[in-house]
């Protein structure tokens, strides 16, 4: 009897447009998994060269092999990407609180609004404001350092005189992770669950005692992946790194001289236009180095975000 | 809180309120940061007159706002006890912060309208840079390589990106929607100047080194375009109801006419204003038009033939390469990013109204 029903629940009748649909929407999806490989693959193959043809014949090296040519690259990028996290952390839950705990109601919406606008402004933009107007302005500030703080390895000077320095550097491409940092943090901060901070109030906690026993334990795992959204953002940020940083090189963490590391994308779009030949193939293969931290970067952001999802009290 | 115990405290004047002594009036930190900027002003108006150097807004507010965070947490820290002074203290920073990130944002704006404006002419928006040599010339090369390959890269990834985003949340179940929802994640993080090597090497693998086309510079976007276009489409999807769906089921429509006739028309408000913000993002991406499509001077409106100019490239190379007479390069730099800034904005800004008035009818 039981088998005879599950026998006469009917098939769903397949379409031809049904089926049209539904396999150009599955071929949709999968062509963003098959572009993704077909990066990775294109890069790959274009890299190769320039690690096995040896190092004489390819000219932008100057003589020395691939990785001691990549490695102050790399360091640059990291370090230009450490110094903005370091200064648009703090600042964006600075920013995140001040809209989700402080701002009245009525006005945070718009206040965001204010930060989301930092986000639609194009890189070149910024690299032009970074270059013309914050390198002089801040170069005073430069020279004032070295005088009276120069015993710290940082600021060991000598003071660049255009004030082009990787810490400018650093500066703009802060200002430039600040939105995506505070979006994600205010995000979170919002959703913390109403209970806990009536109870921490109730209990007589003042406002920061609340935010601090209530709502920074629970955003903690998204001031984390927003601020690592932020890191890979500023790995990959080529124009603005590219149009203020005066770059020679170095490899240095002294902030405000004028010897300077430059970053893999920056040194990419400095160089591109008049490569030619194999000197091609080692710039696409300092971009395969790119695209491989960044990649990195964002999985791990991506894997604590989705593992919040599934933990969190909210819902 | 504070409000309310201090109305009580003012009704009943003359008895002593347990609940409102030992704090500050609610009106002490703006009376001590008014009095801090006036004092700060005073001073640095005496040094500036003084030493005859230019007078400084922002240092005032800086300082001043730090004279008073400190007045304050003194204050506090004496008639209401440590927890209060640090937490007007946290309160003066998370103020401070907002205020820091509001600065680059003013100065910039300032600086892009004001230098922007010098060459913001007739001619800018006619003329090409062809034979132009120190003053003159224009952007309309570069514009009309940006509308070329921003729309190009539209037209290629709206489609794409929508289905992926339809297949998700109508088809989508198990581990290949999973993997798909996570790369088209780490597809947003993706350097835009890979993007720009990856559509470079294709061509280079199709057409030999050296080939930069208008069309390569279109791939690259598309290759960054997609997921954000995925990624909001999937939100607006989600958002439609499912007694919707469930209804137009139940009255035998077959599941695709479901999603083209009641799916996609309730939420196309969403997903119109997910595909101008992602044209809005790509639209000022120079470093991956720089490498795929290259720059040139002239004004070219074929995609599959030579070099094209864009505006970011545009702005970029009229900054690095300042031949002689340099200001007129700078001049046409700021109002290429005046230009670009503008057309951002008013894409921001078409799609915050088309959001706010096609906005879904989910009743309620």
């Amino acid at each position: 009897m039981s088998t005879e029903t599950v026998q006469s629940i009917p098939k769903p009748k397949l379409r031809p447009g049904d089926r049209i649909f539904s396999g150009s929407a599955l071929s949709a999806g999968t062509l963003i998994l098959i572009a993704l490989a077909a990066i990775a693959a294109f890069l790959i193959i274009q890299s190769i060269p320039a690690i096995t043809t040896p190092a004489e014949d390819i000219t932008i090296l100057r003589g020395t092999d691939f990785f001691s040519y990549a490695f102050p690259l790399v360091f640059g990028t990291l370090w230009a990407a450490v110094i903005a996290l370091v200064l648009a952390t703090p600042l964006a839950i600075g920013i995140a609180l001040f809209i989700s705990h402080y701002a009245p109601r009525r006005v945070a919406a718009g206040l965001g609004y204010i930060i989301d606008l930092l986000a639609a402004v194009p890189s070149v933009v910024f690299g032009l404001w970074g270059g013309n107007v914050l390198a002089p302005a801040v170069q005073p500030a430069y020279s004032w350092l070295e005088k009276n703080l120069s015993w710290i390895p940082l600021f060991e000077g000598p003071a660049s005189g255009t004030g082009r320095t990787i810490l400018t550097a650093g500066v703009v491409l802060a200002v430039m992770i600040l939105p995506i940092i505070t979006a994600i943090c205010r995000e979170v901060f919002l959703q913390t669950p109403v209970l806990h901070e009536e109870a921490a109030l109730a209990l007589g906690a003042t406002r920061w005692e609340m935010i601090r026993v209530a709502v920074l334990p629970f955003g903690r795992a998204g001031i984390i992946s927003g601020a690592m959204l932020g890191l890979g953002r500023a790995l990959g940020e080529t124009m603005a790194v590219a149009m203020v940083l005066s770059a020679s090189g170095a490899v240095t963490f002294n902030l405000i001289s004028s010897q300077n590391p430059s970053t893999i994308a920056a040194n990419i779009a400095l160089s591109f236009p008049e490569a030619y030949g194999l000197n091609v193939n080692v710039l696409i293969a300092t971009g395969l180095m790119l695209f491989v931290i960044t990649l990195l970067v964002n999985m791990l952001a991506r894997f604590i975000i989705n593992r919040r999802k599934d933990f969190s009290g909210a819902n | 809180m504070t409000a309310a115990t201090d109305r009580r405290a003012a009704t009943s004047r003359d008895t002593t309120n347990a609940f409102a002594s030992g704090s500050l009036p609610a009106w002490s930190p703006w009376v001590i940061l008014g009095a801090s900027l006036g004092a700060v002003a005073a001073v640095f108006g005496l040094i500036a007159a003084a030493t005859g150097e230019t007078f400084s807004i922002i240092g005032t507010v800086f300082f001043g706002f730090l004279a008073s965070t400190i007045v304050i947490v003194l204050i506090s820290r004496l008639v209401e006890g440590s927890r209060q002074a640090t937490n007007r203290l946290v309160t003066s920073l998370v103020v401070l912060a907002f205020v820091i990130a509001l600065l680059p944002l003013i100065s910039l704006v300032f600086t892009v309208v004001s230098n922007g404006t010098n060459r913001f002419d007739i001619e800018f928006f006619t003329y090409s840079m062809r034979n132009v040599v120190g003053e003159g010339g224009g952007a309309i090369h570069a514009i009309v390589g940006t509308l070329l390959m921003t729309g190009t890269a539209t037209v290629i990834s709206v489609p794409i990106g929508l289905l992926a985003a339809i297949y998700l949340v109508e088809y989508g179940t198990g581990r290949l929607a999973r993997a798909i929802t996570f790369f088209v994640d780490v597809m947003t993080g993706i350097p835009s100047i890979v993007a720009g090597l990856f559509a470079y090497a294709v061509f280079t693998a199709l057409f030999g080194p050296g080939e930069r086309l208008g069309i390569a510079g279109a791939i690259a976007l598309t290759v960054l375009m997609v997921p954000v276009v995925v990624r909001s489409s999937e939100e607006m999807l989600r958002l439609v109801p499912n007694e919707l769906r469930e209804a137009s089921l139940a009255l035998g429509v077959p599941k695709w006419l479901t999603i083209v006739n009641v799916v996609l028309p309730t939420s196309i408000a969403g997903i119109t204003t997910g595909v101008m913000l992602a044209i809005a993002r790509v639209i000022g991406e120079t470093a991956p038009l720089l490498v795929a499509a290259g720059f040139t001077q002239n004004l070219n409106y074929d995609l599959t033939e030579g070099r094209m100019q864009s505006l970011p490239v545009f702005v970029y190379s009229s900054y690095v390469a300042q031949g002689t007479d340099a200001q007129s390069y700078l001049d046409r730099a700021w109002a290429g990013a005046l230009t670009l800034i503008l057309i951002v904005m008013l894409l921001n800004l078409i799609a915050r109204l088309v959001a706010r008035q096609f906005a879904p009818k989910l009743g309620r």
